[in-house]
């Protein structure tokens, strides 16, 4: 009796302890939930802090961020099925435009922030074993015999877009826009594709962690990113000479901070992303910022390699709405194609 | 006032069926059993009926081409195969270990019955991260039988250590009481009889633990097939090489994609039930054919 | 053994060199398996040093994680808990048919995958669940949140204690029971003051491993949180955050807490055993 009695009261006061610190006060205006995708870990951690001090020196209130992170698309969902974000900061914009549509924020949003909601951007490049012994050095090497590339799943993770995306413009560009080469081109590059994880973390955590494949198909910070954790004796990053212009964009979830009553603090938080320190610390993490004028460290945009971009505009894409449904959506183009390696 | 006994003292041969509970003096039926009845239907079997409804929804079509899906037959194979191996070296394993603790007496013996117990008690996930570290090439285990230009972490191999890991106590802590309770006597027999200890061993003792070591099998299995926080590290997760099927489940949730989840995780209960039906009636087989062990 | 000092081997033993290897080939196995992971799981987490270790353990989120994980364990077990003792004194007091049902339906959930467990309540409470427009219509956050997190770790917990108890119970008998219910004491004082003292370290041990389970659950709560760092991540989900941040240190600190917890658990269990064998009859019924 005695043991049941006081294990049953520990019980209670651990309880009351945990939902002390659990519940959230019901409007907490000083609280935001940033979903992110996968690749933004380190940077959101370091932005975090230093627009809580920002904010702490401009108003005197403590402000506590929450992140989550993975695959932009599975992020997406979770927030159209409740994940309660006030802001999203996602790599694609048509993940966003399925939380639009979803009724969480105006269709509208990309207008809503300068640049189109894009504070930085990157490009997709290929981290290689060091010395590239398998000699990769553009698009076409990836679908040689015995290259085996590491990629995410086009369907949970943006930046397996962004890659699928760039493959597909140096095809277009190779076989002179003849489709049917250019998907036979994307088929054979899946073929060489053994694992493909969520998100794109999953993914260099796969390749520089694991050691399976020869080339990852990578966001150009993240490759950095390996480089600095894992050893510059490890790794290569080789840039193809013609990539696609990454555009992640952010934006505020206005269903979301109207009922948190957050909507002020979630802008400020994302328009500090376009201020100087904002925009250093993108650059800082290798990311390309939207204004490289406001970073004072010229040496980090110096760092950046000129590559040939084409864009989602570009014609042979038509924007993200068109490539959404025509490549990505149920029974579209990678759908069709996807056969995994056997 | 008849003052039942659950000890039953009636003939053996005739056993009045009780009408639904036989009367007792002890108060509490209705509300125990009501009460526990009620918390599993809600905790337990709804939920459960929820994944059978929501895969039958899917359309037959549909279902058959999820359940055809080459990626969906290779990650129940993985998981499956894996598991009947890891439960076949836990088997053997097991027996050596339960043997060893329970007729010898050495330095250390109360410790390593202790550690028996680890995987119910540590985390998944902690056995995880432990396991692929050390298994990893640069890893204690991994560098080890690198050199024998073996390769662990992230094959297939890698799944059956952690699939081993998490089984073994099943099978040892089913053996060992069975082992406790058996009597020297048989075997005194079989010696003053002329058998060999070998033979002892094989012909009059093993048979008598059939029971118990086809019990810790099952339940070494079935542990096994459902693994997946200490897998997941380890495996390659690589589409029809080292990709679980619970993996596989996680993943078509991240795709949003729920039907194709529940259906997956439909085939794996029924299979596993199956699978486990079929042990269970192999252990009451053994058990009429080679008694109790006591 | 005396008797083969003189050259005289029992006849229900083995010789020695076969008792030895015997031995070996058990100690070494076990080492390989269950005592190498764990030591690997301390060496990494003090690899950097004590100070980054206790740095890593005072991290905001893992902190958090912390609170989150005891919560969890504070509702689940006395849950188990509850459904245990009902579930061991219906089936071991009584007689009635279906009982056999009854004891396999509980253990059912040992049966099911940690993802299937967590899958189910999705089923149930997700944004196309059952209950799901319901839910969102009344601003109510299952998963996601806390709850769903709490729910897939009872399912995953439920048997734990039920299935301690309920030998142990059948093994005592009835008899003290019936003899108190006939001197005049109610159903409840029977209990609190007949049963409960003879199954108290057995209880003791079911409510250890629920509880070890409880805080180490790791697929199906991580079906159901939305990996919310700071939020809805549990000790064992931190560890994979901080494995996917490329913080190793980090990782296995968090690790070596659970290892630790472990540890405990079966120091507890095994002090039980020693000191209480007898009263846990079933104590090797897994």
């Amino acid at each position: 009796m005695r043991t049941t009695t006081r294990l049953l009261a520990l019980g209670a006061v651990l309880a009351t302890f945990g939902l002390g610190g659990i519940t959230p006060a019901a409007a907490d205006n000083q609280h935001l939930l940033n979903v992110s995708y996968d690749a933004t870990r380190e940077f959101y951690q370091d932005y975090d802090q230093a627009f809580t001090d920002y904010w702490q020196k401009k108003t005197g209130n403590t402000v506590t961020i929450d992140q989550s992170h993975g695959g932009s698309g599975s992020q997406a969902q979770a927030v159209i099925s409740g994940l309660d974000a006030d802001v999203v900061t996602l790599a694609v914009a048509s993940d966003i435009d399925a939380v639009a549509k979803a009724g969480l924020l105006s269709q509208d949003w990309q207008k809503s922030l300068p640049d189109g909601s894009t504070p930085y951007t990157s490009t997709i490049v290929f981290l290689v074993r060091k010395g590239n012994p398998k000699g990769i050095h553009d698009f076409g090497d990836l679908v040689r015999d015995g290259v085996q590339v590491i990629t995410p799943n086009p369907k949970t993770s943006g930046a397996a877009r962004w890659g699928y995306l760039a493959a597909w413009a140096w095809a277009e560009q190779k076989y002179g826009g003849d489709r049917q080469k250019v998907e036979a081109y994307i088929r054979a590059l899946y073929q060489h594709v053994p694992v493909l994880d969520t998100g794109s973390r999953g993914s260099t955590i796969t390749f520089a962690q694991k050691g399976i494949g020869d080339v990852l198909l990578s966001w150009e910070n993240e490759a950095y990113l390996a480089i600095d954790q894992f050893g510059a004796d490890q790794f290569d990053i080789v840039v193809p000479p013609l990539s696609i212009r990454a555009d992640p964009p952010v934006t505020v979830v206005d269903k979301n901070v109207a009922a948190h009553g957050s909507a002020a603090l979630a802008r400020a938080y994302l328009q500090y992303l376009y201020s100087p320190e904002g925009q250093t610390l993108a650059a800082r993490h290798h990311y390309r910022p939207a204004h490289p004028e406001l970073v004072t460290d010229r040496s980090l945009i110096a760092a950046f390699p000129k590559i040939k971009l084409v864009t989602i505009d570009d014609p042979i894409f038509g924007g993200w709405a068109k490539v959404q449904a025509e490549q990505f959506g149920d029974g579209g183009i990678f759908d069709q194609i996807y056969k995994p390696a056997n | 006032m008849a003052a039942s006994s659950t000890r039953s003292t009636s003939p053996p041969t005739e056993r009045r069926r009780p009408i639904i509970v036989r009367p007792s003096v002890i108060p509490g039926f209705g509300v125990t059993f009501g009460f526990s009845f009620a918390c599993l239907g809600l905790v337990v079997l709804l939920p459960l009926l929820a994944l059978f409804l929501k895969a039958a929804e899917i359309s037959p079509a549909r279902s058959l081409a999820i359940l055809t899906d080459p990626r969906t037959i290779a990650a129940l194979r993985v998981s499956f195969g894996s598991s009947i191996i890891a439960a076949l070296v836990n088997i053997v394993f097991g027996l050596i270990v339960a043997w060893v603790l329970v007729r010898y007496r050495f330095p250390g013996r109360r410790i390593l019955d202790a550690i028996v117990d680890l995987p119910f008690a540590l985390p998944t996930a902690v056995a995880g991260v432990a396991l692929s570290s050390l298994y990893a090439q640069n890893g204690w285990v991994g560098s080890v039988v690198g050199h024998l230009g073996l390769k662990v972490a992230y094959t297939p191999a890698g799944i059956v250590v952690a699939l081993i890991f998490v089984g073994l106590p099943f099978v040892v802590r089913t053996v060992q009481p069975v082992l406790e309770e058996l009597d020297k006597e048989q075997e005194e027999v079989a010696a003053t009889l002329g058998a060999r200890r070998g033979q002892t061993l094989l012909r009059v003792i093993l048979p008598r633990l059939t029971p118990a070591i086809l019990a810790g099998f099952a339940l070494a299995f079935a542990r096994a097939v459902g693994e997946y926080g200490s897998v997941i590290f380890i495996a390659g997760n690589i589409p029809f090489v080292s990709e679980i099927a619970p993996l596989l489940i996680v993943i078509r949730l991240q795709e949003f994609n729920v039907p194709a989840a529940s259906l997956v995780a439909a085939v794996m209960l029924v299979l596993s039930l199956a699978m486990l039906l079929v042990i269970n009636l192999l252990q009451l087989w053994s058990r009429r054919r080679f008694g109790d062990g006591v | 053994m005396a008797s083969e000092r003189n050259g005289w081997r029992s006849a229900t033993s083995e010789a020695p060199a076969v008792r030895w290897t015997l031995i070996t080939i058990a100690v070494l196995f076990m080492l390989l398996v269950l005592v190498l992971p764990l030591a690997n799981v301390f060496v990494e987490a003090f690899s950097k040093g004590l100070p980054a270790y206790f740095r890593a353990l005072s991290d905001r989120y893992t902190l958090a994680a912390m609170q989150l994980t005891l919560l969890v364990a504070a509702i689940a077990v006395p849950v188990d808990l509850v459904f245990g003792v009902a579930a061991a004194w219906a089936i071991a007091k009584f007689e009635f048919k279906g009982k056999t049902l009854l004891t396999t339906l509980i253990d059912l959930p040992f049966s099911v995958s940690p993802v299937i467990a967590g899958l189910v309540y999705v089923l149930l409470f997700g944004a196309q669940g059952w209950f799901g427009p319901w839910l969102s219509a009344h601003n109510i956050k299952i998963i996601f949140a806390a709850p769903g997190i709490i729910l897939a770790t009872i399912f995953v917990t439920f048997p734990f204690i039920a299935r301690e108890l309920i030998p142990l119970m059948q093994d005592q008998g009835s008899t003290e029971e019936e003899a108190a219910i006939s001197l005049g004491a109610s159903g409840w004082q029977t209990f609190r003051r007949v049963t409960l003292p003879n199954i108290r370290w057995g209880l003791l041990y079911g409510v250890l491993l629920c509880n070890a389970r409880a805080m180490g659950e790791f697929g199906a709560v991580s079906v159901v949180s939305g990996l919310i760092r700071g939020k809805t991540n549990t000790l064992p989900l931190q560890i994979q955050a901080l494995y996917d941040d490329y913080n190793l240190t980090g990782a296995f600190a968090v690790a070596s807490l659970l290892a630790l917890l472990a540890l405990v658990t079966l120091a507890v269990k095994t002090l039980l055993e020693w000191r209480y064998a007898d009263q846990l009859a079933a104590r090797r019924g897994h």
